[in-house]
């Protein structure tokens, strides 16, 4: 379980993220909300890239604030990024080992079989020797989510896995996340515009807006919460 | 574990490669190369060129492993270091001090050199881990000049007493030591030979292992390789005092080469920028960029001086003709950029 307690992050005058208090629970959680809500600066904060003007994050009885961006990842904080971060020039399977020997779980005696294991998870053991730099941006997708898996994470965050992915990848990219929690034994938190892939994925949903927390709990709940459709149809007169 | 779903094969497998390609992108080619290299150096250029070649074939042993550094740090790792320099400076001041105040052997005082290279380096790479880009370019070419200030007060010890080992009158002045098992040109050519392989070898081990996965995260994305788990600071650190140890065993091998009186030309700013356009002219990426940008600027070099035009006329073109290809190199990289950019 992630316990956000009173988050703010301002970046000068900007309001970020204002007093946001949520708690994950284990499984799949999604984070959804309108451009400029602060999920992704949610996920920096927790990445530690963002320092956070005040509140707590305790993770599995951890406090993420404590420690330093590369230690909450070799904890087991994971995440992939807008924009595909695979390492262009290493094959498939090193980029996947360079997170596996970088985290605290990671020996070197079970490398080879948690990469493959990780591979395997996504579908990629057919190309792990291929150089990430020949592969296409949908390959370089399940790569990324492989570097995520790999290894025994804790946490995984997702930020906007699907974007751009044709319809059969995304409904693939789907299964693959929703078998996490129980094949991983990670919490994972699934941020994306596509609210089909949120409603397959996620059992349990909070929406942002403008920074602030509008809604929690079981994701069908939340998609019909009045202030969730406001925020995202915008119809200010309904204004309570 | 099975996999969640079969995905259909997008993707063909790892093209099949023919004739020359086949051999080229065979995992033994660069190793096979490199030794096929090696065997050259050591037995084919001492047996086919004269005294006047071997000194440049010397040059270009010391001037190889130089480059490599500052092409691992560049290419590598993206940190742009004018101050490799420095570091090849320390390792020849230290081992030419030490063969003065000590019997150790030769290769013992050279390994001291760049170990004491090291420790520069680090210090250099300190501050430098705040910076990045033309920024850290400035403050390491500040710090090789401050360097060069330091040995223009310094000197190069030359059997001299005190702790500089400097001698003031001409008749005290003596010829740097060189190992005894190479005391000739042609066996220190090709004890620098053997040692520039083995910095080689040590920086690509280096490179093909955990290190070298981790510099590749590092300069495609600092945030990402953070979100990997990477102690960003400690792996720059890290790259830094590799470099400086290849550049400082590259100044203690130099030190045999001049019998008398070491200059610090060899060590100013000037020869700190010239350094990063030949290494950018060889390439950054591949450590036989190192080897490469080396030939230019010893062998090539004399060979145009030589044969083809007046002294001159090709040293100040040369300086140019490096100064035109850094120039293509940045344009074409800020182009690269750029592509990448829309891309994203």
């Amino acid at each position: 379980m992630i316990d956000v307690v009173e988050l703010s992050v301002h970046f000068g005058g900007v309001v970020s993220l204002d007093q946001m208090t949520v708690q994950f629970p284990e499984g799949t959680c999604g984070l959804i909300g309108p451009n400029g809500a602060g999920k992704t600066t949610f996920f920096n904060v927790l990445s530690g890239f963002v320092r956070p003007r005040s509140g707590r994050i305790t993770a599995m009885g951890v406090d993420l604030l404590a420690m330093p961006s590369f230690k909450r990842a070799r904890w087991g904080l994971r995440r992939t990024f807008q924009t595909e971060q695979a390492i262009e020039k290493l094959t498939v399977f090193e980029n996947v080992a360079t997170v596996y020997e970088h985290s605290d779980t990671g020996g070197k005696s079970g490398r080879t079989a948690a990469v493959e294991e990780a591979l395997d998870f996504v579908g990629l053991t057919d190309q792990a020797q291929q150089t990430v730099r020949t592969m296409g941006a949908k390959e370089r997708r399940f790569i990324e989510v492989a570097r995520a898996v790999v290894g025994k994470p804790k946490i995984i965050m997702l930020d906007e896995p699907a974007a751009g992915l044709p319809d059969a990848e995304t409904a693939l990219l789907g299964r693959i996340i929703r078998s996490i929690p129980e094949r991983v034994g990670a919490t994972v938190i699934l941020v994306d515009h596509d609210m089909s892939l949120v409603q397959a994925c996620c059992d349990w949903t909070a929406v942002l807006d403008f920074g602030r927390l509008l809604a929690s709990g079981p994701t069908a709940e939340v998609l019909r919460d009045r202030n969730v459709m406001r925020a995202y149809l915008g119809t200010e007169e309904v204004a309570s | 574990m099975t996999a969640v779903a079969t995905r259909e094969a997008t993707l063909a497998a790892e093209p099949t490669h023919h004739g020359i390609a086949r051999v080229t992108k065979s995992q033994w080619f660069s190793p096979a190369a490199a030794v096929v290299m090696f065997l050259v150096a050591l037995f084919f250029i001492p047996a086919f060129f004269d005294s006047f070649w071997i000194a440049n074939f010397t040059q270009m042993a010391v001037f190889s492993i130089v480059a490599a550094s500052a092409g691992l740090l560049y290419g590598r790792v993206g940190l742009v270091s004018l101050g490799q320099v420095a570091s090849y400076g320390i390792g020849c001041w230290v081992t030419i001090r030490l063969s003065f105040g000590t019997p150790w052997p030769f290769p013992i005082i050279v390994i001291i050199g760049g170990l004491a290279a090291v420790l520069v380096g680090v210090l250099i790479g300190l501050p430098a881990l705040r910076v990045s880009g033309l920024y850290l370019a400035l403050v390491t070419l500040m710090l090789a000049a401050g360097m060069e200030i330091v040995l223009n007060n310094f000197k190069f010890a030359n059997g001299g007493p005190g702790f500089k080992g400097v001698a003031t009158s001409l008749s005290d002045i003596k010829p740097t030591r060189r190992p005894s098992f190479a005391l000739t040109d042609v066996t220190y050519y090709r004890f620098l030979v053997v040692g520039a392989f083995v910095m080689f070898i040590l920086a690509s081990l280096l490179l093909s292992r955990k290190p070298g996965r981790a510099w590749e995260s590092i300069r495609q994305s600092e945030a990402a390789a953070l979100a990997a788990g990477i102690d960003v600071t400690r792996y720059k650190l890290l790259a830094f005092a590799l470099a400086a140890f290849m550049a400082g065993v590259a100044g203690g091998l130099y030190a045999g080469t001049v019998p008398k009186g070491m200059s610090i030309d060899a060590f100013n700013r000037q020869s700190a920028i010239f350094l990063i356009a030949v290494v950018i002219m060889g390439g950054i990426y591949s450590l036989w960029g190192g080897l490469l940008g080396a030939f230019f600027a010893t062998c090539l070099l004399k060979f145009l001086t030589q044969n083809v035009i007046g002294h001159q006329f090709w040293t100040r073109f040369a300086l140019s003709l490096f100064g035109f290809g850094l120039l293509v190199n940045l344009i074409q990289s800020t182009r690269a950029a750029e592509k990448k950019g829309i891309q994203a």
